[in-house]
């Protein structure tokens, strides 16, 4: 996922949720992110700042946390789990970018090191979303 | 929390109109329909989009002639013009390689393409489903509520029977029916106009089968020339 739609998603979820919750001010937004985003943390942060409306009392000096998560894929016809360091042959920079865009095309580019089959299971590690967040 | 359900509203907001081109079975020329209709509408003036969303089987960049032209970054990725047609596609980032994509992951492959995608404004958007009533037809219909649905069929005994499930899927889930078309049309209708008839949705009448189509793949000035082409443009400014 782009790190843009992400900021701009995080912050519209928030004050969504925050609504919802009858919250006026959000001290802390926690977010965990999936290795297999491929999430630029200081892109994000930036894309953060200046997604954030200046005019919005609810987030003066909210705190982001940000927690990325290992990602493991399962292989489904030999049942082999593997992590991102255990692919064969290192994926091209192209190949990352897109997979940072669109998480799934690792189907596309990736196969189990055991049995080379692209149908695998991601076991955690995929998505993005708000853990929690906090407020009064 | 999933932050990116609520951007793909907005990613969207600033389209007129969004028609979804769909039907039951492979082989019945919805890519073809979908494209040729987007060409049809930008010729028209209008500002128009098209979305593959078959997502491991696309080839609306065939037919549309797509070159070398790329998204640009600009707070998420702006579709580029192709042949006066704002194109986004999974092929930008998966070239030829096949993509395997299960139910779940072509679930949230397809959502990260509308959160990602940023149309700016459009008149228009045409969206290219893939077949079938699974994944793609159920998310498009929870995702993009108000997705008006352009069905194709054949008048194939075989693809009519499989359409009508699609036909009463899609109202069953109260999703907006613009009408069914019948391409690849010997002259016989029969079949799909009664298929139209009997749901209650309008029949949008026929796209005759074209011999020189083959030849016109990739060429948009070609496909324009084309008996589709006519049809569609017809269609597109009754409809559209």
């Amino acid at each position: 996922m782009h790190e843009w739609a992400l900021a701009e998603g995080v912050i519209a979820t928030a004050l969504e949720a925050g609504e919802k919750e009858g919250l006026t001010t959000i001290r802390k937004i926690s977010i965990t992110i999936g290795q297999l985003q491929n999430i630029k943390k200081e892109v994000f942060e930036s894309a953060l700042a200046a997604v954030m409306p200046a005019s919005e009392p609810r987030l003066a000096g909210t705190e982001i946390s940000l927690e990325i998560e290992p990602v493991r894929f399962r292989c489904r016809p030999c049942g082999n789990e593997f992590s991102l360091g255990d692919v064969r042959g290192p994926l091209d920079g192209d190949q990352l970018e897109s997979i940072h865009l669109i998480p799934e095309l690792a189907h596309a580019f990736m196969s189990c090191p055991h049995c080379d089959s692209p149908d695998f299971e991601v076991i955690r590690g995929r998505g993005v979303w708000i853990e929690s967040l906090e407020g009064e | 929390m999933d932050p990116r359900l609520v951007t793909i509203g907005r990613r969207l907001e600033r389209i007129g109109r969004i028609v979804a081109v769909t039907g039951g079975k492979g082989g019945v020329g919805k890519s073809l329909v979908a494209t040729t209709l987007a060409l049809c509408c930008a010729e028209r003036g209008l500002r128009t989009g098209l979305l593959d969303l078959d997502l491991t089987s696309p080839c609306d960049h065939i037919l549309l002639g797509l070159d070398k032209q790329y998204p640009e970054e600009r707070f998420g990725l702006e579709p580029p013009e192709v042949n006066g047609v704002r194109f986004m596609s999974v092929v930008y980032f998966s070239g030829p390689r096949p993509a395997p994509l299960r139910g779940e992951d072509f679930s949230n492959a397809l959502v990260e393409l509308l959160t990602i995608t940023q149309w700016g404004e459009l008149d228009l958007l045409v969206i290219d489903m893939p077949p079938g009533i699974s994944d793609a037809a159920l998310d498009a219909a929870r995702l993009i509520p108000r997705a008006e649905h352009l069905v194709v069929a054949t008048g194939s005994r075989v693809v009519v029977e499989t359409v009508r499930r699609t036909l009463e899927l899609l109202l069953q889930i109260r999703t907006p029916v613009l009408g069914v078309v019948e391409n690849m049309s010997r002259g016989d209708g029969t079949r799909v106009a009664e298929l139209a008839d009997d749901h209650g949705v309008p029949y949008l009448g026929a796209v005759p089968f074209d011999p020189a189509l083959e030849e016109a793949t990739g060429d948009a000035r070609a496909l324009a020339g084309t008996e589709v082409a006519g049809a569609l443009r017809r269609l597109s400014e009754r409809l559209l």
